[in-house]
């Protein structure tokens, strides 16, 4: 096997890889084959309605050969090619997220007896070893954040967590980044850096597969792997640059909290509320959004009640309803709520950006808002945008 | 070690005192001998209460706490939640999750004199910290405590008020904006009153919570008397349903209500406080 892999020089990253290997494309489903008899949930890409979803994958040929995904603000259009690649696109609208942060999750049940009398019990996890092929270093990112919100703070989601320790992560970078993706001004990608189990670089012949944990270093030892060539490595290298130098977007780094606040009243709020219809996409494919409402379930017998939180938006009216009045009763209030709290009170609550450039909001909105081109009008030349 | 969110706690309503026509007080306590015995609260956190069937919502604790086991809630119907509350009777059922939050600075108000200034149902959370410090009169300079309605009407807790202007060393002063003929307090608002107040500012700690505008009010009259920005506490309230800062609902600028407050120094909010759709 060979054991240099040394071009960290070539993308300025430390890499944490300590094993590489070469995986013929056609035995990549040999990869999937050991994750499931590994016990695991496999859960991948698979081109569906248009869009990449994210759901169980058994071999090989469900994954999206020859996909490509073009995006544009308010616009994501799927083709299927004949070149032979399995992560020839960017993201699809979801990823890791619902998978540990479900979008609808009963948190306890309770049962009223006859005397009245209330007996509460927590709902279990539903947790099952998971390895999830394909993400991508923007997901890793995000995931690290979700990590924070959700495991590292005073309070513990114990759902969370119980997923969370039993994910495997297989990571691919990306070689085809989207016209809205800027992860590369984030910091986020596009390389994953670490967090990851298995790193994947895809070629047309296959994959070099690079080990993260210990873990991953005891599944690449059960792949068919060859010894990665010196040109392998060199188109790799080539092809991480270009993925970097293809994006064009940029987001001001750094803490924004109190240039965006002592924006809190400039004109392009209401400009830019005045093409937002406040519906919420922007924050449902958000991999890093972690707002959630709860509410009751009742049996229509009466005996018992479900207790379940679903995903919220701060888009919505009812985010900050509160006995009888809303505080952000405008679509203004709602979107500066939003990009504040992400480029801004982040920083603050997390020590960095929300945001982790996978461009979703972009694409996914339907009147095509620009999270990039918004904060750039507010803080006008400031960042040189 | 991280904390757990919890799940509700099985409470008995052992008393429901209607305090007005739209503001009542439920007085519950744990079912459960251990869970009853075991729970402490700090004056100014809150719980969140759940109706069986509907929902939480969160309430600040009213009671004293050299008696935490009596949880006591002052609650305003206004809701659906609180519509339910509000027809429950002894023996009846809910849920309890909680005490959350930071509460009021204790431990700065010893030695000083304490300010204590409310509006409408923001008298509620301050009970608790009214008892501490009554309790502990010697530990603490003057008192002055300080409550505004808008109609004389509204007003609840007159008993409590005459036992507390009673105490030693200790100033109730009512203000209500429109009032009734009987009304012999304060015509206008609360902060009217600072006129009339008997404290040593320099040396005081204020806790206030009502509306937003009218602790803005209050807290710049306080700094223009020379008080510290970090001698004046106040509650904030935000749509909250996890309490554990979790569900994003109560952020507040970088703050989560829930978890980092409900009360804070004016020092760490002020940038922010009362402004619209924040």
């Amino acid at each position: 096997m060979a054991a240099c892999y040394g071009f960290s020089q070539a993308d300025g990253q430390d890499n944490p890889v300590a094993e590489t290997g070469f995986l013929m494309r056609q035995r990549f489903g040999d990869l999937l084959a050991l994750l499931a008899g590994a016990g695991y949930r496999v859960v991948g890409p698979v081109h569906r309605d248009g869009a990449i979803v994210y759901t169980d994958v058994h071999d090989a040929a469900d994954l999206p050969s020859g996909v490509m995904v073009e995006t544009a603000p308010g616009r994501v259009r799927s083709t299927e090619t004949q070149l032979p690649r399995l992560f020839a696109w960017a993201n699809g609208p979801q990823a890791l997220k619902p998978l540990l942060f479900r979008s609808e999750e009963t948190l306890w049940r309770v049962q009223r007896g006859d005397d009245g009398g209330l007996a509460f019990r927590p709902a279990s996890a539903d947790a099952q070893p998971l390895a999830l092929v394909g993400v991508r270093a923007c997901d890793l990112a995000a995931l690290q954040l979700q990590d924070q919100h959700f495991l590292h703070g005073a309070y513990r989601d114990e759902h969370y967590a119980a997923r969370r320790a039993q994910l495997l992560l297989v990571a691919v970078n990306c070689t085809h980044p989207a016209a809205t993706c800027f992860c590369a001004t984030t910091g986020d990608g596009p390389q994953a850096q670490d967090g990851f189990d298995l790193l994947l670089d895809e070629l047309d012949e296959g994959f070099i597969v690079a080990a993260g944990s210990g873990r991953g270093r005891e599944l690449l030892a059960g792949l068919p792997l060859v010894p990665v060539r010196e040109d392998q490595v060199r188109k790799v290298a080539s092809t991480r640059q270009r993925a970097r130098a293809e994006q064009t977007r940029s987001i001001p780094a750094g803490d924004l909290y109190d240039e965006l606040m002592a924006r809190r009243e400039h004109p392009r709020w209401n400009e830019v509320a005045g093409r937002c219809l406040s519906c919420g996409n922007c924050t449902q494919v958000c991999p890093t959004c972690f707002c959630s409402r709860e509410q009751d379930q009742a049996q229509l017998d009466g005996r018992g009640s479900t207790h379940v939180r679903q995903w919220d938006s701060c888009f919505s009216e009812g985010h900050s309803y509160i006995h009888g009045l809303v505080v952000r009763g405008e679509p203004r209030h709602r979107y500066r709520q939003w990009l504040t709290h992400k480029l801004g009170s982040w920083h603050r609550q997390y020590g960095r950006s929300g945001c982790v450039g996978c461009g979703r909001c972009i694409a996914w909105c339907p009147v095509g808002i620009d999270i990039c081109a918004e904060v750039n009008a507010l803080l006008g030349g400031a960042h040189g945008a | 070690m991280a904390l757990e969110r919890g799940i509700p706690l099985e409470a008995e309503v052992l008393e429901r005192v209607d305090e007005s026509s739209s503001i009542f007080t439920l007085s519950l306590r744990l079912v459960d001998e251990r869970q009853h015995r075991a729970y402490r609260f700090e004056p100014g956190q809150f719980n969140m209460l759940y109706l069986y069937g509907v929902g939480e919502i969160a309430i600040s604790i009213v009671g004293d706490p050299q008696h935490p086991e009596l949880l006591q809630h002052t609650i305003r119907n206004v809701g659906r939640v609180t519509h339910g509350f509000a027809k429950l009777a002894r023996g009846d059922r809910i849920g309890i999750r909680g005490p959350f939050g930071r509460g009021w600075p204790l431990a700065a108000a010893q030695g000083r004199d304490v300010l204590i200034i409310t509006g409408g149902l923001g008298c509620a959370p301050v009970v608790p910290v009214i008892n501490h410090v009554l309790h502990r009169r010697a530990e603490h300079g003057k008192v002055a405590i300080l409550q505004g309605v808008k109609h004389s009407d509204d007003l609840i807790w007159r008993d409590r008020y005459e036992k507390w202007d009673a105490e030693p060393f200790t100033q109730v002063l009512l203000a209500a904006d429109v009032s009734g003929p009987e009304w012999r307090g304060y015509r206008g608002r609360v902060t009217g009153l600072m006129e009339q107040l008997d404290i040593d500012f320099g040396n005081s700690v204020t806790m206030m919570c009502g509306p937003e505008l009218m602790m803005v009010a209050a807290a710049n009259q306080l700094l223009e008397r020379g008080v510290g920005a970090d001698s004046v506490w106040l509650s904030m309230e935000r749509n909250m349903q996890c309490g554990v800062g979790h569900c994003g609902h109560c952020q507040f600028g970088e703050k989560f209500i829930c978890r980092d407050g409900p009360v804070f120094p004016f020092s760490e909010i002020r940038t922010l406080f009362g402004e619209r759709g924040i």
